[in-house]
Order: structure tokens, then sequence, then C-alpha cells
């Protein structure tokens, strides 16, 4: 009998990861959380509290790398098909924050549920050529009662007026906070064009909650840590976690090897190395993987296990990203309050006209995104973009591309493709000496034809909100020709949002993990995060990596959540 | 007292942040603001302990709280050799080359600031753009920092007085005081 540091190791401490260290020491288990970004988040002493080091810093955060990964160390790859070579780019790809919390440190929190067909969109619609649409192996009404604790853990602010919202079990935690003023007539133009704008569930406390204040609308959201902790980040989690006394968290830990038992059918633990490039080993009874859809894929690639599908790092998914960029004759100060705080749904319910357009290319249908109302950047990036010389003093003050700029952000449904994929880079390194990630992904039609179909859609709602002009654009960009290093949005996918690496499913044959997230092939370790999402839906995933890392916690340790029906 | 630079190559520098970013009777120049200091803290940011290249939080003060942004924050072992090799470069230390041969920071300034010419400090606006035009890759650097000297906190060395900021209506850090719910949802 082999002695056990910890009933499980959990790789990652983002949202996945914070949520299985709250689940499982909830249940009673004794876990290790090896990061392998560095702690700003809060001390590791008792009791608990805020390091202090998050700060309204633009610098810091967006220029100098302050989450990580500084891609000097920490370098991915990209390339658009297999015909471009090894690569076309060395550097920053899609690279989510590599610090405790991980990538819920940056987000500015926007967090939507997916909706029942989301689950099942293979039975519900069908396959669509050169795609690999999926249903889930578990119903949204399996996930409910999970949505909702999450929803509680995490706080979230949001009212129940999106007509094609999900069936809820009880109402969100908080109402929503202040609207941006631009999303007031952003929304104002989208229910006059017919649309269905709602207030966008966020994860900013809109009240003192769980110990944690109100967001006082600073404005440094996105790409931020919170300075006052009014972020739904998994700071309260891991908080949650560490207090119970039975959760470590061991940061600037890099793992290197998920161990095996012979017989491989198992885990038993892993090896990282420390800060000081050290190797050290950690027995545990259980290896929760949750290191990010991106890092989960890299690891189980460069380990060579759990892949008897075949499928590990395939069907990478992102949001296909429309930007509809408008130009406003006033300010609209998008610098207070948080990121975004209206959005619609229906490009992703569609009508008559977006099945047309489908039917038009040869589709069978498309679907777009959730469409974010929100505000621009702040000033060094917009300084940057105005290029040097005697304009600049008087395009900054002007500021047609922050202060007075809006933009609707539409995360389109990105389908499913096996070609598109994360695999090791044959000869870039991180600074471990360990492959990098290379990321080869281009978009299908169906993600070209929604984006296409609703850009002159939100540039008219722009236009009749009050814009001077609008533009749309796209991340990753449309067109092969627009993939230069000149393209200011990069020739990568510019969302953080990377989903279904290691794909979950019924028939190991097909998927990397069983219906409780489980891999098929190593019995004791489990996959947390977006990895295992089957379809990419139009909406931002981390409510649904909360949900779905707790349900597979709950189902781990034996204390399943009681099924849930409407609350109205 | 400049800390990477000599007196010469910060005038020099201060010049030429002026003509990438400059005084146009509104808006303050670049270099005027201090933008050549930042490229000085950056480029010497290892002879100061903890190197300055994250400032501290949560708040710089100015909006209440207690300031902490002069508190400069430690680097882990990993954070030291992304940015020493950005700043200096891997000059063939073996730890420094797993992905090959990067010129840093201080090597590029090494060679740009002379390019310019000794007399740059003292020429008239239209042979310093001439000059600046002649090596754009340079310059694209010195634009790249004179942005974030100017429109970064000033803790950086930049945007003296937060003069830049003011200029185009903008206040930095507003913790812990934050904005009133009006001053989101109103015009």
């Amino acid at each position: 009998m082999t002695t056990h540091d910890c009933d499980a190791v959990i790789i990652g401490s983002g949202p996945a990861g914070a949520t299985a260290a709250d689940t499982l020491t909830e249940a009673g288990w004794s876990v290790i959380v090896v990061e392998k970004g560095r702690n700003h988040l809060l001390s590791l002493e008792a009791p608990f509290g805020p390091l202090g080091h998050y700060s309204n810093d633009e610098l810091k955060f967006t220029d100098r790398h302050f989450l990580g990964p500084d891609p000097i160390v920490e370098p991915r790859t990209y390339r658009r098909s297999v015909d471009d070579g090894d690569r076309l780019m060395t550097g920053h790809v899609n690279s989510l924050p590599s610090t405790v919390g991980g990538g819920g440190t940056h987000a500015d929190g926007k967090l939507p549920r997916f909706r029942e067909v989301d689950f099942h969109l293979l039975d519900a619609l069908g396959p669509i050529g050169g795609t690999d649409v999926a249903n889930w192996p578990l119903s949204y009404g399996d996930l409910e009662p999970y949505y909702a604790e999450a929803e509680r853990l995490v706080g979230v602010a949001g009212e129940e007026t999106n007509p094609f919202a999900a069936w809820r079990s009880g109402p969100f935690p908080m109402p929503p906070g202040a609207d941006m003023y631009g999303a007031v007539l952003s929304m104002g133009a989208a229910e006059r064009a017919g649309l269905h704008p709602y207030r966008a569930p966020t994860g900013a406390n809109s009240a003192p909650y769980d110990g944690r204040p109100a967001c006082n609308n600073c404005g440094f959201c996105g790409a931020y840590g919170c300075p006052i902790e009014a972020k739904g980040d998994p700071v309260a989690l891991l908080r949650r976690a560490l207090r119970t006394g039975r959760c470590e968290i061991r940061p600037e830990s890099h793992v290197t090897d998920i161990v095996l038992a012979p017989d491989r059918r198992s885990t038993t633990g892993v090896r990282y190395l420390d800060a000081d490039r050290t190797a050290r080993e950690i027995r545990a009874g259980h290896v929760i993987l949750a290191a990010g859809a991106f890092e989960t894929a890299r690891i189980l690639l460069i380990n060579d296990i759990a892949n008897s599908s075949g499928l590990v790092g395939r069907n990478l998914m992102y949001h296909f990203q429309t930007m509809t960029v408008g130009g406003f004759p006033f300010p609209l100060h998008a610098h207070h309050g948080r990121c975004v705080t209206g959005a619609h749904d229906d490009h992703i319910i569609g009508d008559d006209a977006q099945a047309a357009a489908a039917r038009d290319a040869g589709l069978p249908w498309v679907r777009g995104g959730l469409v974010e109302h929100g505000g621009a950047a702040m000033p060094v990036l917009e300084a940057k973009n105005y290029g040097p010389g005697a304009h600049h003093g008087a395009s900054m003050r002007d500021s047609s591309l922050r202060d007075r700029m809006w933009v609707f952000t539409m995360q389109g449904e990105d389908l499913a493709q096996p070609s598109n994929r994360i695999d090791l880079d044959p000869s870039v390194r991180d600074a471990w000496g360990r492959p990098a990630g290379r990321v080869t992904y281009a978009p299908h039609a169906h993600e070209l034809v929604a984006s296409r179909h609703a850009a002159p859609i939100l540039e008219a709602v722009l236009r009749d909100a009050g814009a001077e002009w609008a533009f749309s654009t796209t991340s990753p960009p449309a067109e092969p020709a627009d993939v230069h290093p000149g393209n200011p949005l990069g020739m990568a996918p510019a969302s953080y949002h990377i989903m279904g690496t290691t794909r979950m499913g019924d028939d190991p044959a097909t998927s990397v993990v069983g219906p409780q997230s489980r891999s098929w092939d190593i019995e004791n370790l489990v996959v947390a995060d977006s990895s295992v999402f089957a379809t990419s839906a139009g909406y931002n995933p981390t409510l649904t990596i909360v949900a779905l890392a707790a349900r597979a916690c709950h189902l781990l340790t034996g204390t399943p959540l009681a099924p849930t029906t409407p609350h109205r | 007292m400049p800390t990477w630079f000599d007196d010469h190559q910060l005038a020099v520098l201060a010049a030429a942040m002026d003509r990438v970013i400059p005084d146009d009777g509104v808006s303050p120049g670049a270099g005027g603001c201090g933008a050549a200091d930042y490229v000085d803290v950056l480029l010497g940011a290892f002879s100061f302990d903890p190197p300055r290249i994250f400032a501290g939080g949560p708040f710089s003060g100015r909006a209440g709280g207690e300031a902490g942004f002069e508190e400069w924050l430690e680097l882990g072992p990993m954070e030291e050799l992304a940015w020493r090799i950005r700043i200096e470069g891997t000059r063939g230390i073996a730890e420094r080359e797993f992905n090959g041969a990067v010129v840093g920071l201080q090597e590029q300034y090494a060679a740009g600031l002379p390019a310019l010419g000794d007399d740059f400090a003292g020429l008239d606006a239209d042979e310093q753009d001439r000059r600046l035009a002649e090596i754009p890759m340079f310059r694209a650097l010195l634009f790249g920092h004179a942005c974030e000297a100017h429109y970064g906190d000033p803790v950086y060395g930049g945007n003296r007085g937060g003069a830049a900021w003011s200029a185009i209506g903008f206040e930095g850090d507003v913790q812990p005081r934050g904005y009133t719910d009006d001053e989101v949802q109103l015009p």
C-alpha cells in the first residue's frame, strides 16, 4: 500500500482547479494544488488575506506580463494549417494567465450559462461537413444544480430578463451592477432593431458578497487582477479550501510528469520542478488536471498518456470573435465601470435571414454567439495605435479609439474540427526545456458565414445608437491574406476561450474522458477544465468550467448534488 | 541621477522622445515628461532591489488609501530570467539560450542612440525627424516606449505629475475611491 501525500493533487489553480480544491476539501479530502505561475492572489498563511499586489496599472498587467505567462520563458507557436510549415509565429498565443487564480484573475467575469440545446447539438441540428459536432454525455438538467452552485460560489450578478436563457432553479445571487453609459445607448438601439438585449451576468459584486466588497467601478477590469477582491475570481474558492486546513497551494511548481502505476491504468501522482528547478514528487490517490485546455493537452501529449483515442489536443475550439466597432461624436467614458454590462443572444438563436445565409453558403445551419456590449482599451494601448508624429497629442485628446469608441464582440460558436489542434512544436522550447505547445487552427465556413451575417446587423445597431462610423473585424482573421505580422489583432485567435482538447463523450473511441470527466485510460485521472467541452456554444465558458469541475468532484467524492427543477 | 545612460545619452533620448510624441501646445511631449527616464529605469531595472519591473499595489494613494506603487515587487526566478533576457539579451549565456540568441534592449539602445548622432539634441525638429526616419526599427522601439512612459503610471518614470493623463482627462488609478454608479451610467 502506497503512502499518499494527499487524496488528490490538482494541476492548475484557475477556475477549474480552485473549484476542485473547494469541492474536494469540502468533502473531507486533502489536496495539494500545483501551480506553475507565481502567487499574487492571496496570502497562503491564515487568515489568507489579500497580498496587495493587484493594482490599476496598465503597464504592469498588459505590457509587462505580470500575470504571466511571459512569452520569453513560455512561448507558444501558431500556424493556420500544416501547409504553413512548422509555424507562422512564436510568442503569445492566447496565453491565459499563468498565476495563482489562473484565467479567473484577469477575466472581467462575464458568466453566462450555456443553453439546453448546447448539450445535444448534434441531435438537435445535425452534422456539418468538415466538422465534428457532438452531443455531450450529459444534459443541461444534469448540470443545472452545479450551475446554481457555481453562481453561488463565484458570486454572479444578473437578472432573469434574457428571453432565450435556459431554465434556472433559483434567482441570481446578486442583481446587476450599474450599466455603462455606452451600454445604455447600445442596448436601447438593439431593442429598437428587434433584438433582445439584457444586462450581462457578471462576476463583479454589485453588493458585498461572501466577505468581499461591492465593485466600485474603477474600470481596470478585463486583463487586471481586482485590487479590492470585488471580482468573482478564484480567490473565494481558494480561500475557502485553504480554511479547511486540508488544502496546500504550491506556486512556481511546473508539472513535468503524471506518474503512472506499472499497469499504466492508474496514476500515483505527479513530478514537478519547483522554483529552483529541483525535481519533486507528490504521491496522491487522484490527479485532477485543471491546467486549461491548452496546457492540459500539452501535459498529456508530453507524457504521451490518456490518448488511446488519439484525440488529445484535437477538436481545439475558440470562440470566433467578430468585433464591431463604432465611433461616437461624444465621450462614452468606458473606463468607468465594468468592461461589459450588456449582451444579446439573438445571433445564437437565429432567424429566417440567418437560416437563409446558411443555405446560401451551402450549410444546413449556422449559429453566432453572445454579443457583448462593451467599451474600449486603456490609454497605453490606444497611444500605440496612432503611430508616432505631430498628430499624436490631438489623436489622444480626440480619442476615437478609446473614449469615443464602443465595441460589440460576438463570441461566435466555433465548431470542432479534428484538424484544429494543439500539439508539440518540433523545436521551440520553454525555459524548463520542454516542448512548446503549438496551435494549428483555421476557422470553418460555419464561423465565417455566421460572422458575415451578424456584422452588418451589429454595425446598423451601433449607428442607430449614435455612432458616426462603424466597421467590423474578426479574430482570427477571416481571410488568409489578413494573416500577417502587421495585423493589429494578431495572426492567431486572440480569444482566451480555449476548449475541447480532451473532449468528453460516451464512447472511448471518440472521446478522451467519460461522462464524469474521468479519463477512459487512467481510472483516477480527472480532467476538470474546458478541455472536456464537446461543443463551444456561443457563450463565455468560465461558469460552465466551474460547474463541470464542481460536478466532476462531487461525483468523485460520492456527494452528488440533488436534481433541481425550474423555480418559476 | 541616471541609472543606465549618461547625461548626454539621456538628453539625446529625451529629444528623440519629444519627436515621436511631441508637445503640441496642449498635450506635453513625451521627452519633457520623463520618457527618457522611463527607459533609463527599465534598462537599469536590475540595479535596484527589487528590480523596477513591477510596481507594487494595491493603491497609488492618489485617490485615497495608502500609497503602495513605490513598493516594487520581488521577481520570481522565471520572471528574472525573462526580464534579463528581454533587457540584457542572451549574451551567450547557456541558461538564456533555450530558443537561441535574443538581442536585449540595452544593446538595441546602445546601437540606436549613436545612430541619431551626438548632435541630435541641438538639431531643429525637421532634421531630427529625418534622422529618426532613417532608422525606422529604432524609431518604432522609441515610440512604443514613449507610449508606455507617457500614458502609463508615473511611478515608472514617465508621464511626470500625470501631465499626459491630464491632457486627455484620464485619472489612472482611482482605487479605492472608484467611480459612482452615476459616473458609470450617465453621459
